[in-house]
């Protein structure tokens, strides 16, 4: 309840505020002040940081058609967190978030791979097809039921997709009977392993349903809708849009994704695991999405930059390995992206930072309120 | 939403016909006792446990034994003390998702210094400044840059798993005297009963958070916070120090559950208590806490991670439920209570 009597994140903090007026802005500033600038800033400095220690990493070669490198990887592990966080990127524009998707995920590999091994003909390629859209499916209904506790019953989001964080991976255990389920289908291990275009499948279905939903919301008026509904989910509704329908209709879109990159991560180890599948990709997708800037608060968010801040998480990961620090240490590089991604997108540390800067600028320190 | 500062407790309306005096009798006191509202939900609580007791009891033999009560304690302590901490944070509108990171950090500080041979008393208190300060960062993340308690706890999760890992990626087993002999004392009580003595000082901070909450005005600043923050501040309530002070007092009770989870394990792992966080909150929305904040007992707390305690007894004492039914009657569990609330709350202005 609070935050909604804070002032809203997205009001620009440089018209009402007087240190502001002294700096002048250029073309430069305003280049510098574009929300996706620091993270394509952050992400070549941590290519540039791989590059020190390896010249060859950017290489590139070409194997049997297929695009073979450092790169090429990155782009593919990165699959399962973009397509989580595209889900979770709208959802967080309604001023939501969605805790489940790691569950959510767990249950469509789980779903997808009992399917298949209980099928007759388990290596046929109709088989994974009606594996994947019944496990999608069920994944649907389970955004349905988030929705149904978010938009309807009016809970709130942490607290209506804690419940199914909490008994989903009970539910997926349930399916697999608490077994890891192998499969052997090609067509379904083709969606992680496989090429396309001479690039991973895994990474083109990725962007593709980047750039569906991109064309879905920004093309048309939902994306608009959706932010409103962010911003001031009564006033939205007062205004003539349907928040209701529009929230709902978020929650089961991110169930969709976490089922999609369920399937992918699957499809990788061609088993599941009901206990680890996508355990704790909720945390990596919302950091994905805080990193392409969008806010928690809702009202406004970006697909590029969360397309960014998802390959971002996978570069990072390389990164630690490529330079030899231990991988468990991703952690502490992820606190450390997650305090400053805060930081810079919190007004009071931008403030704070602008008054401790004005006085150097100019040596009466006037600007000092 | 009503700050929980404004006395709740309405004096019932007295159908018994007074004394002349204007006393009543103790059977009309008794029969016209209405407990205030605001305990509703931990009564609720209270009865489920009763019910599952008996339940319990007559399915299946040896489960309505004082034992089973004292045995949940043994196993649970350590969720006890989390719980707490996660009350105190819930009140007042926020979460703390760092809580299981910080238990395994503790468990792993605990085993290593005690490895380097600290003297166990050190250890302790080592433990628990660790715990608290890095609660007191997150909760001046969270005031004074206005940071989302879930992100910035976020943060402090991974940061804590990540110092895990640093100071040591395998389990350390405790074997320091001192350590084993806390960890294997019990009391026994009359009949033959017992309990360990860590799950008794796991009660001690159920007794003072409540007497904290209750009765002084770092307690009552709590409600307001999470009542109406604004309204808290604008009453002139210490909203900053007392915001920042629930995030350390979790972080120290994080310590303190993380040293009893280090006596129940005699071990320090950084893949300890994955998840626990989760464990906290539900028993903290089991306990009738309202997830918005303003309103809640330390006691229904207690009593929430009883409840998950049991539904493991059960599941132990049945043998033929799967051990995942756990997770999936919790979260049933967890969603009854939410919408209870939910519904509660709607119909009050």
């Amino acid at each position: 309840m609070a935050d909604t009597l804070k002032p809203p994140t997205e009001v620009p903090q440089t018209s009402d505020d007087p240190t502001q007026l002294v700096v002048r802005r250029g073309p430069l500033a305003a280049a510098l002040s574009h929300q996706l600038v620091w993270p394509v800033v952050a992400l070549v400095v941590l290519l540039a940081v791989n590059v020190a220690a390896d010249p060859g990493f950017l290489a590139i070669r070409i194997q049997d058609g297929h695009l073979f490198g450092n790169l090429v990887d990155i782009l593919r592990n990165s699959a399962p967190v973009l397509v989580v966080a595209i889900g979770m990127t709208l959802v967080i524009a309604t001023r939501g978030i969605d805790l489940s998707v790691g569950a959510v995920a767990a249950i469509a590999g789980a779903i997808a791979c009992t399917t298949l091994v209980d099928s007759a003909s388990q290596g046929a390629a109709a088989t994974a097809i009606i594996a994947c859209t019944y496990a999608l499916a069920v994944c649907v209904l389970l955004g349905l039921w988030n929705g149904f506790l978010v938009s309807v019953v009016g809970i709130q989001p942490i607290i209506a997709t804690l419940v199914l964080m909490v008994a989903g991976r009970g539910l997926a255990m349930l399916v697999t009977d608490g077994q890891i389920t192998t499969v052997n289908n090609d067509f379904f291990s083709g969606m992680a392993s496989g090429f396309v275009l001479t690039l991973p499948i895994a990474f083109v279905l990725a962007v593709g349903v980047y750039a569906l939903t991109a064309l879905i919301t920004r093309r048309t008026a939902l994306g608009m809708l959706i932010e409103a509904v962010g911003i001031n989910p009564e006033a939205s509704r007062l205004a003539g849009v349907r928040s209701r329908t529009i929230i709902w209709t978020v929650y089961v879109f991110a169930g969709l994704c976490a089922g999609v990159a369920g399937l992918v991560i699957a499809a990788n180890t061609n088993s599941v695991n009901a206990n680890s599948l996508g355990l704790w990709i909720e945390l990596d997708a919302i950091l994905a999405v805080v990193i392409g800037g969008t806010s928690l608060a809702g009202g406004r968010f970006s697909l590029t930059g969360t397309l960014v801040g998802a390959i971002f998480i996978a570069t990072l990961a390389r990164t630690i390995a490529s330079i030899g620090i231990p991988p468990e240490a991703n952690y502490l590089f992820k606190a450390i992206v997650v305090v400053v991604v805060c930081l810079l997108q919190s007004p009071q540390a931008r403030g704070a930072l602008r008054a401790h800067l004005a006085p150097a600028r100019s040596p009466k320190g006037g600007a000092r309120a | 939403m009503s700050t929980a500062t404004a006395p709740a407790a309405k004096q019932a309306p007295a159908p018994g016909t007074p004394r002349p005096d204007g006393s009543r009798s103790v059977w009309h006191r008794v029969k016209d006792f209405e407990p205030p509202t605001r305990f509703l939900p931990v009564f609720v609580t209270f009865a489920l446990l009763v019910g599952m007791f008996g339940v319990g009891g007559a399915r299946y033999d040896g489960f309505a034994d004082p034992q089973t009560v004292l045995s949940l304690l043994t196993d649970n302590g350590f969720l006890v003390v989390l719980a707490v901490g996660m009350t105190f944070v819930i009140l007042t509108g926020g979460i703390d998702l760092s809580v299981g990171s910080n238990v395994a950090l503790s468990t792993v500080i605990a085993a290593k210094t005690l490895q380097m041979g600290w003297s166990p008393l050190l250890v302790v208190v080592t433990v628990l400044v660790v715990g608290t300060v890095l609660g007191t960062l997150m909760g001046l993340l969270i005031h004074y840059l206005d940071i989302q308690p879930f992100i910035a706890t976020l943060a402090g999760m991974f940061l804590a798993r990540g110092l895990c890992y640093l100071i040591s990626a395998e389990s350390i087993p405790i074997t320091d005297d001192t350590f084993s002999t806390w960890a294997f004392s019990t009391l026994v009580l009359p009949g033959g009963y017992y309990v360990s003595w860590s799950a008794v000082v796991a009660l001690v901070p159920v007794a003072v958070a409540a007497f904290v909450l209750a009765s002084t005005r770092f307690g009552r600043t709590v409600y307001a916070i999470g009542g109406n923050e604004s309204s808290a501040m604008l009453m002139g309530l210490r909203v900053a120090s007392t915001k920042v002070a629930v995030y350390a007092i979790s972080g120290f009770c994080a310590a303190f559950g993380g040293i009893l989870f280090s006596l129940y394990t005699l071990s320090g792992y950084s893949l300890n208590a994955v998840g626990m966080e989760l464990d906290a909150i539900a028993a903290v929305v089991i306990g009738g806490t309202l997830l918005t904040g303003g309103r809640g007992y330390v006691v229904g707390s207690l009593l929430g991670v009883m409840v998950l305690g049991l539904i493991q007894t059960f599941i132990s004492f049945d043998g033929t439920l799967s051990s995942w039914w756990t997770r999936i009657s919790i979260g049933v569990l967890v969603l009854v209570f939410v919408v209870v609330q939910r519904l509660l709350t709607r119909r009050q202005p």
